[in-house]
């Protein structure tokens, strides 16, 4: 019985940590991505004069939808790919030639209100391109929101079944000491007597439950970023929630839920037997 | 000191007890007589509030069973003390731990549970049984135990149903000088019996029930005109149908 509630809340918490890592990262991925969109590249031509670049800087400043408006020298763009590419800049070392614009990155106040400023810059002379995001974080975010809420009626719904099947488990602990549980009555012993230690059992076996799940997901989590931090997978990797964070977050959520479902369970498993 | 007040109890169909009147005062002891099915483990239920009444009312040491919550239970059942004739004991505790049980839900000290505990052990003849298990004692040694517990919180009433039932007839006769001991020293005892000779040879007030109600009440009785279903009963109930073994 003890073993049927522990493989429960262990098989639900492991479950529940997959959707947790997805979610997490979700909204990892999506807030970096607000803070990297928020801002508009302008590409510059590669002969555009340095003066008509100020000109264009102090005419973007001017806007009130712009908070900051500078110049990008290619070099610098590339260095700022060696240092978020880390340990990883070796692979850009093997290009020929820097492959980045100049440009100006305009950062504004309200990513909502890039339009403007990108009809503004369309209107100067000597640009090759206009990049910004905001159709990209909208689907982003409008994504990420679907994905939140998925997983927490997943989640919700996994905690129900959990605590149903917690509390049948226990209830045939209980059937099997019937008896006992009926001499204690007649004894005068509580309510709360006789649950005590169906009710600590309850905790325990939760608190093992999470034990096990929280090591299991830490060490799946630890190969999905081995997996992930492969060459190939890059610049996923980079947006990724550090594995101590994700641990320590789910040390306080699993134990939180394997000792509330295991108490819980355990009182409503029974509560047919104390009702007289 | 327990009142019925024409009260009334039947399950569906079947009649439990109806319309019974009667009053046991402190110190009494009275023998619950009557066929199998007449009603007797029903008032012993009712005096514990394990079943309700369906109409009249029960009073137990003052308190209206009716008024009583459910969180009020077990309260009351500490003022009594219960003593069945398959014992039932906690069969993974041992003497001492089950006789100390019943004080523990009390939240009474351990050290006053560690000094009562074997006093009435040694009251009831068994305190060199103290560390063993129930399934390694005589029925009788068992039922001692049960006693033990039962009167270690000093209860105002003592309810037996059938105590001497698993019993031979001197074993019987041992456990009836207990209760009788008990009883004198104030508590009230309730015993409902099949068991004519005790009856008679003890000379205590007994009630006699027949289809649920009282058909007599004598001071000094004896068993009386219900040998013969008696004598079948004891019959029925003789072939060990209650194991020790299978608390
Ligand atoms: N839980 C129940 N449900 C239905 N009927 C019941 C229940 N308990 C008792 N009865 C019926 O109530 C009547 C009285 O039963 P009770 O147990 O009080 O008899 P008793 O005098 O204790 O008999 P015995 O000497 O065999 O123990 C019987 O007809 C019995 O079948
Ligand atoms: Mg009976």
């Amino acid at each position: 019985m003890t073993f049927a509630s522990f493989f429960s809340i262990t098989a639900m918490l492991l479950i529940l940590g997959l959707f947790f890592i997805v979610v997490v990262n979700v909204n990892m991925v999506a807030e970096n991505a607000k803070k990297q969109f928020d801002t508009i590249q302008v590409y510059l031509l590669e002969d555009t004069s340095e003066e008509s670049v100020n000109q264009m800087i102090d005419k973007l400043e001017g806007m009130e939808q712009v908070t900051k408006a500078e110049y990008l020298s290619k070099e610098d763009a590339l260095n700022e790919f060696k240092v978020k590419w880390g340990d990883k800049a070796y692979l850009l070392d093997g290009l020929s030639k820097n492959p980045l614009p100049n440009s100006i990155r305009i950062k504004l106040n309200d990513i909502e209100k890039a339009e403007a400023v990108v009809e503004k810059a369309k209107t100067f002379e000597g640009i090759e391109d206009i990049r910004y995001y905001q159709s990209t974080v909208d689907k982003l975010i409008h994504i990420t929101d679907l994905i939140k809420i998925g997983a927490s009626v997943i989640i919700v719904f996994l905690v129900v079944i959990s605590v149903v099947v917690v509390s049948n488990t226990v209830k045939l602990t209980v059937l099997a000491r019937e008896r006992e549980i009926s001499i204690m009555k007649y004894v005068g012993a509580t309510n709360w007597f006789i649950r005590g230690p169906f009710l600590v059992e309850g905790i325990i076996i939760g608190f093992f439950s999470a034990g096990i799940a929280v090591a299991l997901v830490a060490i799946l989590y630890k190969k999905v970023l081995t997996l992930f931090s492969q060459d190939a997978f890059l610049l996923f990797s980079t947006s990724m929630v550090p594995e101590a964070f994700l641990v320590k977050n789910l040390v306080v959520i699993f134990m939180a839920l394997g000792i509330s479902i295991g108490a819980i369970g355990s009182i409503i498993s029974m509560r047919r037997f104390l009702d007289t | 000191m327990i009142i019925f007040d024409h009260v009334t109890k039947s399950y569906g169909s079947n009649m439990g007890i109806e319309d019974v009147s009667v009053r046991i005062d402190k110190g009494d002891f009275v023998f619950l007589v009557g066929p199998s099915g007449a009603g007797k483990s029903t008032f012993i239920k009712l005096i514990l509030k394990e079943i309700e009444a369906d109409k009249g009312s029960i009073r137990v040491n003052g308190t209206e069973l009716r008024n009583l919550s459910n969180r009020e239970i077990p309260k009351l059942r500490r003022s009594i003390g219960i003593v069945f004739q398959d014992f039932r004991l906690l069969p993974k505790k041992t003497v001492r731990e089950n006789v100390a049980f019943a004080m523990e839900i009390l939240h009474i000290s351990s050290r006053t549970v560690r000094r009562n505990v074997p006093q009435v052990l040694n009251l009831m003849g068994i305190s060199s049984k103290m560390e063993k298990y129930p399934h390694e004692l005589s029925a009788g040694e068992q039922q001692r135990v049960a006693i033990a517990r039962a009167v270690i919180n000093n209860p105002t009433v003592l309810i037996a149903d059938e105590p001497t039932g698993n019993l031979d007839p001197d074993t019987a006769w041992e456990i009836m000088q207990l209760l009788d001991q008990i009883n004198r020293r104030g508590t009230t005892i309730v015993m409902v019996t099949h068991a004519k000779d005790i009856v008679d040879r003890m000379g205590k007030r007994v009630i006699a029930i027949d289809k649920g109600k009282i058909v007599r009440d004598d001071r000094g009785g004896a068993y009386g005109v219900y040998e013969e279903e008696a004598a079948l009963a004891a019959l029925l109930r003789g072939g060990g149908v209650f194991d020790s073994h299978d608390i």
